[in-house]
């Protein structure tokens, strides 16, 4: 196989690696609102508490498979990072914008004891994770379409070539998609009501993302489908179908597991209908990038090869092991109480406190002695 | 202004603002993860403490410096993409590595530490922030291979057919002259920042009246600063020493700019320690100079001779001005004025901060506590300047390379985006300038906030094994 071939596969790997992780703290994120809503103030806040922890460990590593892509495609295929990069512009704007709002979020928002404070980072979560979730749908939906490039490998068109009807649509399906696989993940991570809530949102966003789905396959599939994609299509179509049932059965790891594979092979069909282009062009076919026309040189794809192969494997072990450490379901019962606001230096927070908090009689919901901050 | 000088201010811009929280985050998880180790070993529990009082500092510093991180990796895709397809063969390479090695290792193992109390063994605990802290180091080096590549291009050749630059040697480039000594010069100037930070918080507490018990914890603490600060400051004049000399070597044009050296001088060259001048060189007005230094400096040897900009400038437009479009420049020189004065900053802050250490180091000996109202001066002074050090030392590293982009390669004006519009980069440069703005208020007042609050009571860490079903997390958002 050519190894420009090889840095085609890697990189869809990397994407599908990034929308079976990030995917399901996408979608922790925009369901901030309906799942982590309580009977009350306080309820509400230790229900987007829970939630948010579901994914606190983790989505950082999470987020470095995009930059992991990016590189990628930057050492691999230079010309296909550059068209792709700079044709898509204010939509990557956006992007950025929305994922340095909705990462300080989760970073921020438990720093200060102040509804306000919350209630900003909050709505910084939330469309922060719904755009990045919807644009990168609308982008790669794009790429995979084809895009107005001339023969200089430079991107003609302008926003609203990029906002048509049907990259909306692929949007859309990324949204419904993560919707599903967040609620499924928030479900298989929590316990109490929030859980059982989790398994009915579950439900209703996958029957609707079944619809989309299958429709934008479809048409793509119409368009240039090939055995290969169709295939990954039905696989992809059963593996929602699947992810359904087996919530409905009460079989969370068993959906979440589903919505996965629904995910990555939604991924893998949109790379075995690009293949072999990496962008192709509308206006002329012979002005396509493609693997062969865009990669780096040999060498240099034989040395990203090398490292490829060594570090992706220890890469995953620990990411795994990040997974396994925290294993455990939370629920609201596991939230330190009290807001972790560090008072004023006069305040009595340097009075020592020795109160272990491992004493067994500590009552479920007992507070902890200090809760701790990050 | 068109599109090149709005995407050179971007990029000046983006950059400058992210690396004002990379050294940061390279000194201070080297300290976090000191103080976490330290309590593993000797079990005192002011160690414990001053790892989570710093470790929290750190995680505040942490965020921000990862997501204006993200900003760089696809900025050179937006905003230079004919630089991106001239380079990418040997630039992605070294950007791509560090994403795999570095990137999913700082993050990956910092959720575990910042999560990890009392789910993972505790030595294990602290090795995690050991890790991040090597993969800090890991980014540093291959984004400054990256780097070093466009200062001193070594181990590619240009195709003709092409017209691109394609990789011929990669351990070429990950041993690049330049490299190996901006590296260290850029480590130790990170630990410069971590030391004055840990010192000057430290500090800070420590001259508190009401601190009382806390006393011999915040005094340590701050003697280890001023330590580290002065170690790194050592470390820092041995490789800027070195850095100057192949500096030379290799872009004679940049230490002619930050000397504002027009004319060549054939042996004895004086160091301008000052001088007050029109901006075209043309007149001095003022000059405090030491004779000899600047030749001992570039060259090793006072008698040495050091080329001047006229000469220099001439010597590249005949070299470089005709036949290849790719090389072709009005100027030959950078900026001048901005190269001396960013130069002489960078010295003079890093210099600053190691005479502060010094000082710290005498007035804390003993029990002995400065409590003299200037001080909260110096201490508001001793993170910013070295921090702002580093910000310099950048400027003049980046300004001192231009008019090119791949020195003697590529000229910066031929590797912007030909595809994006004006409207466009005025959007994304609005939009980065405010919401960067906004974001160093937030940043300031929460460390502010973080700051006061002080080190956390000790509390025993809960053991990983007997942990109750039900008992509230140890670490939660």
């Amino acid at each position: 196989m050519e190894l420009s071939t090889v840095w085609f596969i890697i990189i869809a790997v990397l994407w599908t690696g990034y929308f079976v992780l990030e995917g399901f703290d996408f979608g922790v994120g925009m369901l901030l609102p309906v799942l982590g809503r309580g009977k009350d103030a306080e309820t509400t806040e230790k229900r987007r508490r829970v939630m948010i922890n579901t994914i606190g460990p983790v989505w950082d590593g999470n987020e470095v498979w995009v930059l992991t892509a990016g590189g990628a495609t930057f050492a691999a295929f230079p010309h296909w990072y550059a068209t792709m990069f700079s044709a898509f512009y204010l939509p990557l704007l956006l992007i950025l914008v929305a994922l340095i709002v909705r990462n300080l979020g989760f970073d921020y928002r438990g720093k200060r004891d102040d509804a306000q404070w919350r209630a900003r980072w909050d709505a910084a979560i939330i469309v922060g994770s719904a755009v990045s979730a919807l644009l990168w749908g609308v982008a790669l939906t794009n790429v995979v379409r084809g895009l107005p490039i001339d023969a200089s490998k430079e991107f003609t068109g302008n926003l609203f070539t990029l906002l048509n009807p049907v990259s909306l649509l692929g949007g859309l399906v990324t949204v419904g998609l993560f919707l599903t696989h967040g609620a499924l993940f928030v479900a298989l991570k929590t316990t109490g009501p929030i859980r059982a809530d989790a398994r009915g949102i579950a439900t209703r966003t996958g029957a609707v993302t079944a619809v989309l789905a299958v429709g934008l396959l479809a048409i793509l599939g119409a368009a240039d489908g090939n055995p290969g994609s169709w295939v990954t299509t039905v696989v992809a179509a059963g593996a929602l179908v699947a992810a359904l049932t087996a919530n409905l059965r009460g079989r969370e790891g068993w959906a979440f597991v589903g919505t996965f594979v629904t995910i990555a092979m939604a991924v893998a069909t949109y790379f075995l209908l690009l293949f072999p282009d990496v962008m192709p062009s509308t206006l002329d076919t012979a002005w396509s990038l493609t693997t062969a026309n865009a990669s780096s040189t040999p060498y240099t794809l034989e040395i990203m090869t090398w490292v490829a192969v060594v570090f992706t494997p220890i890469v995953l072990l620990y990411q795994s092991w990040t997974y396994w450490v925290f294993r455990k379901r939370i629920g609201t019962q596991h939230i330190p109480a009290a807001g972790p606001t560090p008072t004023t230096p006069d305040a009595p927070t340097t009075t020592p406190t020795t109160t272990p908090s491992t004493t067994p009689s500590t009552g479920p919901s007992a507070p902890s002695p200090e809760p701790s901050v990050r | 202004m068109d599109n090149l000088d709005l995407a050179r201010w971007q990029f000046a811009i983006t950059t400058v603002y992210h690396f004002l929280f990379v050294p940061v985050t390279i000194g201070l998880s080297a300290l976090v993860a000191w103080y976490h180790s330290s309590w593993v070993r000797r079990r005192r529990q002011d160690d414990l403490r001053l790892a989570k009082f710093f470790g929290k500092l750190f995680t505040i510093n942490f965020a921000l410096g990862l997501v204006t991180g993200i900003v760089q990796e696809f900025q050179f895709g937006m905003n230079w993409s004919d630089y991106s397809r001239f380079v990418g063969d040997i630039f992605g390479a070294p950007l791509a590595i560090e994403a795999l090695l570095a990137f999913f290792l700082e993050s990956t193992f910092l959720g575990l530490w910042i999560f990890g109390w009392g789910r993972i063994p505790e030595k294990l605990h602290a090795a995690c922030m050991w890790i991040v802290h090597v993969g800090t180091l890991l980014s540093a080096y291959f984004i400054l291979s990256a780097n070093s590549f466009m200062q001193n291009p070594v181990g590619y050749r240009l195709n003709p057919e092409t017209q691109r630059a394609e990789l011929t040697d990669f351990v070429a480039v990950l041993t690049n002259k330049v490299q190996l000594v901006t590296f260290p010069h850029v480590v130790a100037a990170a630990y410069l920042v971590g030391g004055a930070v840990v010192m000057a918080v430290a500090l800070w507490h420590l001259r508190r009246v009401d601190v009382g018990r806390d006393e011999g914890m915040y005094r340590r603490a701050t003697r280890l600063g001023a330590v580290v600060t002065l170690v790194a400051g050592l470390g820092l004049a041995v490789t800027g020493d070195i850095q100057g000399k192949i500096m030379t070597d290799v872009q004679p044009m940049k230490m002619a700019a930050a000397e504002a050296l027009y004319e060549s001088s054939d042996g004895n060259a004086p160091l301008s320690l000052l001088t007050v001048g029109s901006l075209d060189g043309s007149e001095e007005k003022f000059a405090v100079t030491v004779p000899g230094l600047l030749s001992f400096l570039a060259t090793g040897h006072f008698d040495g001779s050091v080329q001047g900009i006229n000469e220099l400038k001439a010597e590249y437009a005949q070299k470089y001005g005709t036949g290849n479009p790719l090389t072709v420049d009005a100027t030959y020189t950078p900026n001048i004025p901005l190269s001396y004065w960013s130069f002489r900053l960078m010295i003079g802050v890093g210099m600053a901060a190691c005479l502060i250490a010094l000082m710290v180091l005498w007035t804390t000996r003993g029990d002995r506590i400065p409590r003299a109202r200037w001080w909260q001066w110096v201490i508001l002074a001793t993170p910013l300047l070295p921090i702002l050090g580093n910000s310099f030392g950048w400027i003049f590293t980046e300004a001192g390379r231009q008019p090119w982009l791949v020195f003697g390669v590529m000229s910066t004006s031929t590797g912007v985006s030909p595809s994006v519009s004006a409207g466009e980069v005025v959007t994304s440069m609005v939009v980065y300038t405010l919401l960067y703005g906004v974001l160093a208020v937030i940043e300031v007042k929460l460390f502010l906030t973080y700051l006061r609050a002080g080190a956390p009571p000790f509390e025993e860490p809960v053991v990983a094994a007997d942990q109750d079903d039900d008992a509230p997390l140890a670490f939660a958002y």
